[in-house]
């Protein structure tokens, strides 16, 4: 297997705060690399560097051998990475087909004159980026609301929509932060099923998540953060039994 | 797309009924044929602006400078300033370009700025624009200041003037008609480019940054670019619109572009509908028309009513419009005929519609 994604000493402050204290890792393609790590321990700091949002202090990220840290978010979506939010950023008031076709803006290119002129090509395009927008809402199991404003969509929805909007910038690496959260157990469990799912389409996931039986359950590998440092990193059952991840979990023993 | 046999039937008779318009106004006095050419403008600058302020959800405060860059390009290329006489068909691509390139100047700067600060920083632009043409008249006088520029040329094709009138088929084509028909070829040209864009990969990556314009950037649009697009789109058609102005009224100076034009034309946009193509047009020919038929009836009405003139037609004129406008935002908000999605918008939020929240 080949490392998809390389990241080196990756460190971000944020006035005297380290969010994140020389962090590496590596993901390999084909893997679900799972994030996990008590609140504030810097997991979004991570994801947001990862994707451009902000730039590292220092470190760097590799990505397919390239290196992208310092990247514009948009460069980062169009080198094969694409993410969800947190706190859900859907386009509210489109349709969801709408966040979807938008989702495939970076892997088309008609223009301003082929728009005007409505040339052949550019026909031809629109049509297949709406065909690929419904297949993809089929593909997340949402296609039944594709003419809905994403902001009435049931929360579970919106968050497979999210997720069917980055899927549409065809990323190698999909990047989900708390994809779970709010959602009741039976939707994790078909969450976790569209998970597998993607990486057996072959998307390298990248997972931030707080239901850590979620994250045992399908990741292959789980790297562990707590106060900006990476606390252990390994196969679910390695991180399981590793002291330091129950301390930070659990908190310390009480001395005797 | 199919379009039923309905939908082209009512195209037809629109189209008939535009076509016989300036005739039937000429009845009521060649005024009206000028007013009705002023309203075409105005429908072409509010869609122009439509597409930084509707589209991309820009809002840009000194549109009028776009305008007046268009004018003075044709004005200064056309007229005996410098004693160019450049045909028409040259200068108005040269002014919308050079328009859109002003369009650039002021998209870069503020690329980082959103709502009230992006709307401080273009009213600024706009007046910056008006200061600077009423002293470029010294120590080389380019734009002969607030004196303005006279004797521009109207369009002509050969020896064809649209300034001319003509008799032709039994019908009197005065000046003001020829260049009706002119406005209304180029307005629907940029209907046509409107509704075109706004259906489009680029229309869907402007309606995804006026949403969220950091998710936008993380699907992988280049906003910094699309943003700058928006701004010289729009500055091309407000080019477009100035040298038409330039050539109709043989006259300009910079008294031509104050900030109340600015001001004029976004609220034809709010009006209307943001964002809506065909509210837009709503919103402009209402405020075209509406003040100016205020004009010819306030004052009779008052002397029918009182006997006397009570209140100055010109106060209460702008008393109705203000009044109207004030109701238009309280009971539809979202304008006359707006977008699905800015309904959609203003519902969500609760937010007073001028101001957006995201903008």
């Amino acid at each position: 297997m080949s490392v998809l994604l390389a990241a080196k000493d990756i460190t971000k402050r944020f006035g005297g705060v380290h969010a994140l204290d020389e962090v590496s890792f590596a993901i390999e393609a084909g893997q679900i690399y799972g994030l996990i790590g008590p609140n504030g321990a810097g997991k979004t700091t991570l994801f947001n560097l990862l994707t451009g949002m902000y730039s590292p202090d220092s470190g760097s990220f590799h990505f397919a051998g390239k290196e992208i840290s310092g990247l514009r978010a948009d460069r980062v979506a169009a080198a094969g990475i694409a993410r969800t939010f947190q706190n859900i950023r859907l386009f509210a008031n489109l349709s969801a087909l709408e966040n979807v076709m938008i989702g495939r803006h970076v892997r088309t290119r008609a223009g301003v004159l082929g728009a005007v002129l409505r040339t052949a090509g550019t026909l031809r395009e629109e049509k297949e980026i709406e065909r690929r927008g419904l297949e993809l809402l089929d593909y997340v199991g949402i296609r039944s609301r594709a003419n809905e404003a994403a902001g009435n969509l049931p929360y579970g929805d919106q968050r497979r929509l999210e997720i069917a909007r980055a899927l549409a910038t065809e990323p190698r690496l999909l990047a989900l932060d708390e994809p779970a959260a709010g959602m009741n157990p039976t939707e994790r469990l078909a969450l976790a099923a569209l998970v597998k799912r993607i990486r057996a389409d072959g998307v390298t996931v990248l997972l931030i998540e707080h239901d850590v039986r979620l994250v045992m359950n399908i990741c292959d590998r789980v790297m562990v953060l707590d106060y900006g440092e990476r606390i252990a990193e390994g196969t679910p059952g390695e991180v399981q039994r590793d002291p330091r991840v129950i301390e930070a979990y659990l908190g310390a023993p009480r001395a005797a | 797309m199919r379009t039923p046999a309905r939908v082209w039937l009512g195209m037809a008779l629109v189209g008939v009924a535009l076509l016989a318009l300036p005739f039937a106004l000429a009845y009521a006095g060649t005024a009206w044929v000028r007013i009705a050419n002023f309203a075409i403008l105005y429908v072409m600058l509010a869609l122009g602006l439509n597409i930084v302020v509707g589209f991309a959800g820009l809002l840009d405060l000194g549109y009028s400078a776009f305008y007046a860059v268009g004018a003075y390009v044709y004005a200064l290329l056309a007229s005996p300033q410098f004693n160019l006489h450049l045909p028409f068909w040259i200068i108005l691509p040269i002014g919308a370009a050079v328009a859109a390139l002003f369009g650039v100047i002021l998209g870069t700067p503020t690329l980082k700025l959103r709502g009230d600060y992006l709307a401080i920083v273009t009213l600024g632009f706009g007046e910056i624009i008006r200061v600077f043409l009423n002293n470029l008249s010294r120590p080389v006088n380019i734009t002969n200041g607030p004196q303005g520029i006279a004797g521009i040329d109207p369009f002509s094709i050969g020896s064809f003037s649209f300034s001319r009138p003509e008799t032709f088929l039994g019908l009197n084509f005065s000046g003001p008609v020829k260049y009706y028909y002119l406005l209304l070829a180029l307005a629907i040209a940029v209907i046509v480019i409107n509704v075109r864009l706004q259906n489009s990969r680029i229309g869907r990556a402007w309606e995804a940054i006026r949403e969220d314009e950091t998710a936008a950037r993380a699907m992988g649009i280049d906003t910094t670019h699309l943003k700058l697009l928006a701004f010289a789109m729009g500055a091309t058609f407000g080019g477009l619109a100035g040298g038409m102005f330039s050539a109709m009224q043989a006259f300009i100076s910079p008294e031509s572009f104050v900030l109340v034009e600015s001001i004029m034309v976004v609220s034809m946009v709010v009006l209307g509908g943001m964002g809506h193509v065909w509210g837009v047009i709503v919103g402009a020919l209402l405020l075209s028309f509406v003040p100016e038929i205020l004009r010819w009836t306030v004052a009779p009405l008052q002397d029918a009513l009182f006997g006397r003139q009570i209140i100055e037609p010109e106060v209460i004129r702008m008393l109705i419009f203000g009044l109207a406008l004030v109701l238009v935002m309280l009971f539809r908000p979202a304008g006359l005929l707006p977008s699905a999605v800015r309904k959609r918008e203003l519902a969500a939020s609760g937010e007073a519609p001028l101001v957006d929240a995201r903008l």
